[in-house]
């Protein structure tokens, strides 16, 4: 059987998984693709007995994780390429990392809009080569220590998010108003924290069209009790003036230090900016990636559909893409896990994890 | 710092009664180079109008409390400064703050121009006179020191003010004020410029950690003529008698001290001592500043040999295998680099063959070509002399009674300084004699020659292979990644590593045309239009005068670099810097191809300090233009000075990404690359 099919055509798998973990609310695109999906690969299916009865595949097995709605891609990559090792029959460190590079590859160019999916898989791989078999004289032992690494993986992951709200509630002053953009759960988990420290906020959300993260992320909020106010994504400049910061979740960080998000987070950085309001961004250290965007075009484009409501003229085109970059310099400062970074430290820990 | 934080003590009250003869302690902005006796007059008549309570009244009185941002120093009136900004409690800028420290500062300032506060506070002699011996030297700067000081002596009452000062510094209740009012004293001192004065404020503060900020907005000049007037003054006290020192400190023991006549002695004999016989103070100085000088020199060495220390160039020129001539007419900035009259050094050097014996022939040939501009180009220099100080290890013996390690490291230098004396070094060839040597000094002492010798050849290979050819292959490989199809690159002068690049995007198919820019003299540019073109590619041929119309269709710019220095300038031909700053007025990208073994740690702002000069003949010349010989004969006028430099420092605003074998990065993570690099070259 041919492991799951490439993602629908124009729309780019990482998109999909987002939409579903965040429950985005689209049009019918997203239950077709839903159902669809669920058809091809029973969501719960064990892999385990699958892979009993036919060949493994890192592919699958990756949908089977990304479908979690609390495990960031990344850790589905990694737990991906963990069972990857666990049903590997290879006996030397060499194979298993050959192996598990060829697995990584295909992870990769299964999905090559995800920035997320191709930094946990480098991560993990970086990983697997530093853990080199010398250590462990026994090759078992180096194994299962392996697999423990990645398993553990997922609880680190959750970790980084509660270490990433500890430092970036220090920044939510008494009286202050926040703006944030796209629907994060690092930024929904800070926003928390900082309630919970009754810390008094208000949240402006934009709406985030046209997947309505705005609508998703200030029900959350609203529920927790914190003042939220719904602004159309054209209204950022309008309210930049009552805003004390900007705060921004990343789906990946670049080795300029600066981020790819949701469209419409380089407009509101640029907003800011020019209005001399700090930007931060709350993103965990595994969206690290080598990337290294000039420009807005220079990367890879993740499609999505766009609803207008209203039937489009024919001739017209639309510009799909999901998510935009923003150059450091308009960035103040990225929560993670590694401590309050500016941008420009971001390629130091990068050089440091890959060289 | 904390030394010259006045101890607080018991007051004596005796010394707040002379508060009135404050006149001196007019504000810093007014009464500029007025005669001491006018300043004091209106000074007086200023601190008079003053309401006379110890409150702050800012805007009323003609006190003009702001002097500390250094912008606004330009208007020399006493105009009242706006009220002190009240803060946004929730931003803590630094300068806010900053600014609120100044102005409490300020106002203590008044509050000494004013009646004796009530809160009676004094200092020991000890911080007196050291004070007055260290912190305040440096305020008499350019003007002179002798003038202050003998001014001491003879009106007392002026000490007697910075007593006074001390005094209600305390009472003011923070510790930094004792040094400013001393300040004030001087202030009034004529012939210090607005500037000095700020020089001044930065001392004055020292204590407040305000100082910081204030000193580093003074000029270079400035804090060195501060500096130098420091180091005056320490000799003239050392040259006082070490016997007036000790005393003062025993002295300062003694609270009991602090009775004015004290009080002043021991800075006035301080003071005297070396100054007073003649009588004019600008005389004086230069005695005062001479030894100083010397000291200087002899302990710091200077990295670089400056071309306008004659004494250093002669002691050069004894020892220069090749005989130079200076060019005449250099270039008042950059006199300090060295030139040489074009021409001179190659037939000089080419008869000395054979009377060179310590100079192995291939070092000699890759001299010979380094002068003749036969080999140009950092990574072409730098293999071609890899390769030649490989054939004179290989043929290398250790003279009897010598050690290998000392005896190559010192012909390796010798070596170079030949080479040096050629065409100076560029940093990519520093940093691999480094390497080289770093190699020679960490070999193992059992080894034998003949194994130390092959394994620095094997070293030598390593490094052009790993460092050079290697890491090109890297940055082709990560520069392709951006080039896409339809893209307008452009490139200036001939860099080897942007011509692999565009060869091989060529080669994969990517679809792209190329814009090469040049510039006189070398017109390199030229040389790799002839190469692209015979590939087949896609080429716009235009001068550096056209950058700014040719901009605007090009959508990447790659460059080469010289040097990637640590704080992301990048050191390249000259030029570089107005393509990349064009570039980013333009918004297009700009990339710099360099390989890691050209990174320094050196952090450089401007292409003076180090550089180097061309021939200024080829300036002066165009070829095949016979007509334009308005400049023929130059060097004879002694009015007209030509420049041609050779290389510029980009500063990494304008460059938006480094591509190096170590990656593509941000100009920021030079530094860590710096640091790493420099490991690995210990560990090979």
């Amino acid at each position: 059987m041919e492991p799951s099919p490439k993602p629908n055509h124009g729309i780019s798998a990482y998109y999909q998984t987002r939409a579903e973990h965040h429950a985005i609310i689209s049009g019918d695109w997203l239950s077709q693709a839903q159902a669809a999906a669920a058809a091809g690969h029973p969501p719960e299916g064990p892999p385990a007995s699958a892979a009993a009865s036919k060949p493994f595949s890192v592919i699958d097995e990756f949908n089977h994780w990304r479908r979690k709605p609390d495990l960031a891609e990344a850790v589905a990559a990694i737990m991906a390429l963990v069972a990857g090792i666990r049903s590997s029959d290879a006996t030397t460190m060499m194979e298993l990392e050959i192996e598990l590079k060829k697995a990584s590859d295909a992870l990769k160019s299964w999905d090559t809009t995800s920035i997320s999916l191709s930094a946990g898989c480098d991560l993990f791989m970086r990983y697997v080569t530093r853990t080199s078999a010398l250590e462990y004289d026994d090759f078992h032992a180096a194994k299962l220590r392996l697999i423990e690494r990645g398993e553990k993986f997922g609880e680190i992951s959750l970790k980084a998010r509660r270490t990433i709200a500890m430092l970036g509630q220090d920044f939510i002053f008494d009286g202050c108003t926040i703006l944030v953009h796209g629907f994060s759960r690092v930024v929904l988990e800070v926003l928390k924290l900082a309630a919970s420290n009754r810390k008094l906020f208000r949240v402006f959300c934009t709406e985030g069209r046209p997947d309505k993260t705005g609508l998703r992320l200030s029900k959350e909020l609203a529920t927790l009790g914190i003042p939220v106010k719904l602004l159309i994504d054209s209204a950022v400049a309008y309210a930049m003036d009552e805003v004390d910061m900007v705060l921004v979740g990343a789906d990946g960080v670049v080795e300029s230090g600066g981020i790819i998000n949701m469209m419409g987070t380089y407009q509101t950085a640029l907003v800011a900016h020019s209005m001399n309001k700090p930007v931060y961004v709350a993103a965990e250290s595994y969206k690290f990636a080598r990337l290294y965007p000039l420009d807005q075009k220079d990367l890879e484009p993740a499609l999505r559909p766009i609803e207008f409501g209203v039937p489009i003229p024919a001739g017209v085109e639309i510009e799909k893409s999901a998510r935009d970059y923003t150059p450091p310099q308009y960035l103040t400062l990225l929560f993670t896990d590694l401590g309050v970074l500016t941008p420009s430290v971001v390629s130091d820990e990068l050089i440091q994890l890959y060289l | 710092m904390d030394m010259r934080r006045p101890p607080r003590t018991v007051s004596d009250p005796k010394v707040r009664q002379v508060g009135f003869v404050t006149p001196s302690e007019a504000p810093p902005t007014r009464s500029l180079s007025d005669a001491p006796t006018t300043v004091a007059a209106a000074a007086s008549a200023a601190s008079a109008s003053s309401p006379p309570s110890g409150e702050i009244s800012l805007p009323g009185s003609s006190l003009s409390p702001v002097m500390i941002p250094p912008p606004r120093h330009a208007s020399s009136d006493g105009r009242p400064s706006a009220p002190v900004a009240v803060p946004n409690p929730a931003s803590s800028l630094r300068r806010e703050s900053l600014r609120i420290r100044v102005g409490s500062y300020n106002a203590s300032e008044v509050v000494l121009g004013t009646p004796p506060s009530a809160s009676p506070s004094s200092r020991t002699d000890n911080a007196a006179s050291e004070f007055s011996e260290e912190t305040m030297s440096p305020w008499h700067g350019k003007s002179g020191t002798a003038k202050v000081a003998s001014s001491f002596p003879g009106s007392s009452s002026e000490m007697i003010v910075m007593k006074t000062g001390v005094g209600g510094g305390g009472g003011a209740g923070s510790t930094p004020k004792s040094p400013l009012t001393t300040a004030s004293v001087v202030k009034t001192l004529p012939g210090i410029s607005e500037k000095e004065r700020e020089v001044l404020m930065g001392t004055q503060n020292d204590g407040a950690g305000v100082s910081k900020t204030l000193k580093e907005k003074t000029t270079k000049a400035e804090r060195r003529a501060l500096q130098e007037a420091q180091r005056a003054a320490k000799a003239a006290a050392k040259e006082a008698g070490a016997g007036v020192k000790p005393s003062a400190a025993s002295g300062s023991a003694v609270v009991a001290n602090t009775k004015q006549g004290k009080v002043v002695k021991p800075p006035s004999q301080k003071k005297d001592g070396p100054q007073i016989a003649p009588p004019s103070g600008s005389s004086e100085k230069k005695v005062v500043d001479r030894p100083p000088e010397k000291d200087r020199k002899k302990d710091v060495p200077a990295p670089r040999m400056q071309f306008d220390d004659k004494h250093r160039v002669e002691k050069a020129k004894r020892r220069a295998v090749v005989n130079q001539f200076e060019a005449k007419n250099r270039v008042e900035l950059f006199r300090h680099l060295p030139q040489y009259i074009h021409g001179t050094q190659l037939p000089d050097l080419e008869g000395k063959f054979f009377q060179l014996d310590p100079m192995h022939p291939s070092v000699y040939k890759v001299g010979l070509q380094y002068l003749s501009g036969q080999i140009s180009g950092g990574n072409a220099r730098c293999i071609a002399m890899l390769l030649a100080f490989r054939e004179a290890i290989r043929d290398y013996s250790t003279p009897p009674e010598k050690a290998l390690v000392r005896d190559l490291t010192a012909k390796i230098s010798s070596y170079v300084s030949f080479l040096i004396e050629c065409r100076p070094l560029s940093i990519s060839m520093g940093n691999t004699i480094k390497f080289l040597k770093n190699r020679i000094a960490k070999l193992p002492d059992t080894m034998s020659e003949s194994e130390a010798k092959s394994s620095l050849q094997s070293d030598i290979d390593r490094f052009i292979n790993e460092k050079i050819v290697i890491a090109d292959k890297v940055i082709i490989r990560h520069a392709v990644t951006k080039i896409r199809d339809g893209d307008v690159l452009l490139t200036y002068g001939l860099s080897s590593v942007v011509e692999m690049i565009l060869v091989y995007a060529h080669e994969v198919g990517k679809q792209f045309r190329v814009v090469i820019v040049d510039s006189r003299p070398k017109l390199e540019g030229q040389v790799l239009l002839h190469r692209l073109v015979a590939k087949g590619l896609n080429c716009t041929y235009t001068h550096i005068n056209a950058i700014s119309y040719i901009m605007h269709e090009v959508t990447r710019v790659f460059l080469g670099a010289a040097s990637v220095l640590s704080n992301g300038t990048v050191y390249s031909r000259v030029g570089t810097a107005c393509v990349a700053m064009v570039a980013n007025a333009f918004r297009v990208p700009v990339l710099i191809c360099c390989e890691a073994y050209k990174f320094h740690e050196r952090v450089q702002l401007d292409s003076i300090c180090s550089n180097e000069l061309g021939d200024p003949d080829v300036i002066s010349k165009v070829s095949g233009r016979q007509d334009l010989n308005h400049l023929d004969n130059w060097a004879d006028n002694e009015n007209l000075q030509l420049l041609n430099l050779s290389y510029d420092a980009t500063p990494s605003d304008y460059v938006s990404m480094i591509i190096t074998d170590y990656g593509m990065l941000p100009p920021s993570s030079v530094p860590v690359i710096v640091r790493e690099y420099r490991r690995e070259n210990l560990w090979i």
